[in-house]
């Protein structure tokens, strides 16, 4: 088994990059059709990874399936691994996130899923049911999609407590439950909707992504669609850390696997301008839980660099020291074996990258 | 009883077995719709037929069926009345992809 693993999902199928040391690497494209890849998910909660992947044909629609044998050979059930309930009359457009649950919950997969819903899988990501309590939710047919959908893109269960999930919707903002997913509030306080008039809604931000580190659940990172936040009370309230970066517009932002307080960005000009600020590929990360930012580009191009990053085109992998990836519009990868101090291009010439997963392999 | 033959485009034999067709029992008396044919299908067949019709049973945007050689968009859509004999085509629209 290769020591590191790296799915990249993209407009036109899925690759599945492999390496011993992370600077050289094998790149072979799986065979789970031409579908665009909007999630990848990488469960290393089981003895051989188990890599989940999201396909949205315009054709034949979306679906879910899932490889053992670490992308060499996918699955997919005869039924909708994703499905909305009849009496909901409204159909999966897509699936935006799988995220794999705590480890003492080794078969809940999480589907984060579009339109606006969220969907718990109890076998590994072979069939998921929805999460009701958030369909119910009164404020839910006052979510606004985004360009992108209605997507819910982002599923934080709790690492201790089965009760406790972050979620996040564009243009719905951060959702949170308490009791395991009966109930939901919205969690959006000092978070910006320039485009919404009047004060600060209490839903409605576009937050593109949120971030939480496994051992400080209570601290979590946001980038808004204009603004870069952490909260250190779990969601109760947020606060700028966007001082120290070139934009505060982008779409992802990323947990260092091992260290609470840092965290990576990729800055795009802004909501007018989707491209990196001064034509550069710069990923920032700061160290101090957002106080200052350091830019890292060794190895990234530096002039004429064009294309934006997906909100789930950047991941990290658990190796220490971490790698780190991303992925471009413009259908390159690059990657980091030393937490972005060095890059270089892994893969180029692909489809525009959705969604990229890295692992550690044991 | 009575049998609706189904042709299934290449991109979805995967899902049927490498088969260029499946058959569909249907009840006897009466002509079958395009909806209930796909019911049956649903049963027999649920990975072919969830990827022409979505959940809520509307047929997929990019994909056309036809009865015959008519598409039923510009019949009766899926309440396109199945004459004995007759053969449903499923094929990719030129449009999506």
């Amino acid at each position: 088994m290769a020591k590191y693993l790296l799915a990249i999902g993209t407009r036109k199928g899925l690759f599945v990059a492999t390496s011993e040391d992370r600077r050289s690497w094998t790149l072979e494209r799986a065979p789970v059709g031409d579908g665009a890849i909007y999630a990848v998910g990488i469960d290393t909660r089981r003895a051989t990874p188990r890599l989940l992947a999201s396909s949205f044909s315009e054709h034949w629609g979306p679906s879910v399936a899932h490889s053992d044998d670490l992308g060499k050979s996918w699955q997919e059930p005869d039924h909708a691994p994703v499905r909305y309930p009849e009496w909901t009359g409204t159909a999966l457009k897509r699936v935006w996130q799988l995220q794999p649950g705590p480890a003492d919950q080794p078969d809940v997969v999480w589907a984060g899923a579009e339109p606006g819903a969220l969907f718990k899988s109890e076998d590994g990501g072979l069939s998921f049911e929805l999460v009701e309590g958030l369909w119910n939710h009164p404020q839910r047919a006052r979510w606004e999609p985004g360009n992108g959908g209605l997507c819910l893109h982002t599923v934080l269960p709790h690492p201790t407590d089965p009760r406790r999930m972050t979620i996040a919707v564009s243009a719905a903002g951060v959702y949170q439950t308490v009791d395991g997913g009966q109930s939901w509030e919205p969690a959006n306080t000092g978070i910006r909707a320039d485009f919404l008039p009047g004060d600060e809604p209490e839903f409605g931000q576009c937050v593109h992504k949120v971030a939480m580190h496994p051992s400080a659940p209570d601290q979590m990172y946001a980038q808004n669609h204009g603004g870069v936040y952490r909260t250190d009370n779990g969601g109760k309230q947020w606060v700028s850390i966007a001082d120290g970066l070139p934009a505060d517009f982008g779409f992802p932002i990323v947990a260092h696997p091992h260290r609470a307080g840092s965290v990576y960005v990729f800055p795009l000009a802004g909501d007018f301008d989707r491209r990196p600020p001064e034509e550069r590929a710069r990923v920032y990360r700061t160290d101090d839980a957002g106080a200052s930012w350091q830019a890292l580009f060794a190895g990234l191009p530096q002039e004429g660099f064009h294309p934006a990053v997906l909100r789930d085109a950047m991941c990290t992998d658990g190796g220490d020291p971490a790698g780190v990836y991303f992925g471009t519009r413009g259908g390159a990868v690059f990657a980091s074996p030393d937490e972005g101090e060095s890059w270089q291009e892994l893969a180029t010439h692909l489809p525009d990258v959705l969604s990229v997963r890295a692992a550690a392999l044991s | 009883m009575g049998r609706v033959t189904i042709r299934v485009p290449g991109a979805l034999r995967e899902y049927v077995g490498g088969e260029r067709s499946v058959v569909v029992d249907v009840p006897a008396g009466g002509a079958p719709s395009v909806a209930a044919v796909l019911d049956l299908l649903a049963g027999s067949h649920p990975g072919l037929e969830r990827r022409i019709r979505d959940e809520t049973g509307a047929l997929r945007e990019h994909v056309n069926v036809f009865v015959g050689a008519d598409n039923v968009r510009d019949l009766d859509r899926l309440a396109t009345v199945i004459p004995a004999g007759a053969e449903l085509v499923v094929l990719p629209a030129v449009s999506g992809g």
